[in-house]
């Protein structure tokens, strides 16, 4: 990806920045400019509102990934995760400082702030977020 | 809008093939198509070919006119037309093909699927299968294809209580398949055992519980079927062609358990063929991942949310029993070269109609299914063909 097209994203992968529907008042991550929920779209079109997430949220779903994702071989295993947010929208992203055994539906995770892929295609390393267990009791260190 | 029918099928062999061309495939496909009916290159007004990635895999965009070169057809100056829709480029070919000859605009075309995935080594094959997802917010946390299914796996566990052996037989049923189907891609049979052994891929998902990078083509012929008679003795009748489309990113849909875009292009299919899931007994699904065949059996109406992995248990599904799936080998025995497998599966859907399906021939059907995806299930679309009586 190149430090362009990942720049343009950063204020989203940095502080969560999302969006709400003024209508139906749903909260999307990433920010949305039509709200899918609402069938008229001149509800919603120029009017979606800019917000923040507060980072806490549960988890939903959860792999341990063996096979890397083309840029993420050093990182092996991994757990990769479905979080439901407290504002509502669903992200997908990594728990770390977990052993997998322990990952469970439903364990309150925090978003924070980490190194993504140490070596993308242009050599730049990109920043996002990824989750840790919201109360360190599973944590390995 | 008039009716459409097949009048003739080809595919080359499914697998890696080294020593054969994109360009090479695709013709092979094509001309026997053509060959199987009494057409000749002069009838055709149009050529339709899904494809996903000619761009990424082969360096090589504009393969519409390409392939229609090659085929000795350039000074015929018909259009040829290449079609993404990911991996459910062919079935999406295949559909815009049947609107071309139903609104009346062509008579005959030829449809074709082709991928060429091998030259490029497996690590590039996985990110360029990758381009399917939401790039910016699902790959760049390190999602692959695998791990994406199989997060609807871990959530179908925990909300229906499917069990990792449920989807794991759907693996084992496309190897009993394949093993007698001369093109596929494997051959060889697998035991349950195996695919709960294999290597770990994403959990629950192991090795055998994920379609391999096949090189292939395939291809029908479509004409109207009022003439259909005069150039096959069995066509075979589009019933439907519907497509359904979903939020991209998986994170995004209603429920993760559940592909929306299949439920509703299957409704939308029933609707039109005028016809109840339990009425067919025989499809093609697409099955990728394991676990997506299994949601496909419920998605598709076969069976309620949840049930799947019982009736898998029970030997309700399997070859000849009350539900045949993918007597083909399905993707992940015949083979999964990304544009030809919407079209591949209904080849082997109307060779089970013409009764041609040798030893894995499934007797007394007049109807077929086939169900093609694209990516995580932003695209799905579905077939429903029927034998002329
Ligand atoms: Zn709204």
């Amino acid at each position: 990806m190149t430090v362009a097209r990942f720049w343009r994203e950063t204020l989203r992968r940095y502080n969560l920045g999302a969006s709400k529907c003024p209508e139906c008042q749903a909260v999307f991550f990433p920010p949305r400019s039509v709200c899918p929920n609402c069938s008229v779209h001149r509800k919603s079109l120029t009017k979606m509102e800019a917000c923040q997430l507060s980072g806490r949220g549960e988890v939903y779903s959860y792999t341990t990934v063996h096979e890397a994702a083309d840029g993420f071989e050093m990182q092996v295993p991994y757990v990769l995760a479905l979080v439901k947010m407290a504002e509502g929208p669903m992200l997908t992203g990594q728990i770390v400082d977990v052993d997998p055994k322990d990952i469970r539906e439903g364990l309150p995770v925090r978003a924070t702030f980490r190194r993504l892929r140490a070596d993308g295609d242009d050599g730049v390393i990109h920043y996002g977020y990824k989750f840790a267990l919201e109360n360190g009791a599973a944590a390995k260190k | 809008m008039r009716e459409v029918a097949i009048l003739g099928i080809g595919q080359t062999q499914f697998g890696e093939l080294w020593d054969r061309s994109f360009r090479e495939i695709g013709i092979e496909a094509g001309f026997k198509a053509l060959e199987s009916s009494k057409l000749s290159s002069k009838d055709l007004s149009a050529l339709y070919i899904g494809n996903m990635a000619s761009g990424a895999f082969i360096d090589q965009e504009h393969v519409g006119p390409l392939v229609l070169d090659y085929s000795g057809l350039a000074g015929h100056h018909f259009p040829s037309v290449r079609v993404e829709a990911g991996e459910a480029s062919g079935a999406m070919a295949l559909a815009q093909a049947y609107l071309a000859v139903a609104s009346g605009e062509h008579d005959f075309v030829v449809v074709g699927g082709a991928e060429k995935m091998t030259d490029v080594p497996d690590d590039r094959g996985a990110a360029i299968a990758s381009s399917t997802m939401d790039q910016e917010w699902e790959r760049v946390f390190g999602a692959s294809m695998a791990s994406l299914w199989a997060l609807a796996a871990r959530r179908h566990m925990i909300d229906h209580g499917t069990k990792r052996e449920d989807f794991a037989r759907i693996s084992v049923l496309d190897h009993e398949n394949g093993s007698k189907n001369p093109l596929a891609h494997f051959r060889n049979k697998i035991s349950l055992d195996a695919v709960l052994a294999a290597n770990p891929v994403a959990s629950p998902l192991g090795m055998l519980d994920c379609a391999p990078f096949s090189d292939g083509a395939a291809a029908l012929v479509l004409g109207p079927l009022e003439s259909a008679r005069k150039y096959t003795d069995t066509p075979i009748r589009i019933a439907a062609s519907q497509i359904a489309t979903d939020f991209v990113a998986l994170m995004h849909r209603k429920d993760v358990t559940t592909v929306e875009s299949t439920v509703v292009a299957a409704r939308r299919a029933y609707q039109r063929a005028k016809i109840e899931p339990s009425k067919i007994h025989l499809a093609e699904i697409h099955d990728a991942y394991s676990i997506g065949g299994l949601m496909a059996l419920e998605d598709l109406g076969f069976y309620r949310k949840g049930t799947a992995g019982k009736a898998l248990s029970d030997g309700e599904i399997g070859n000849g029993a009350r539900l045949t799936i993918n007597s083909s080998g399905g993707l992940k025995a015949q083979g999964q070269p990304f544009g030809a497998v919407g079209i591949a599966q209904v080849v082997e859907i109307v060779r089970q109609l013409r009764g041609e399906a040798g030893p894995r021939q499934v007797s007394g059907q007049e109807v077929g299914l086939t169900h093609n995806l694209g990516g995580t299930g932003a695209t799905s679309i579905v077939h429903v063909l029927t034998r002329v009586n």
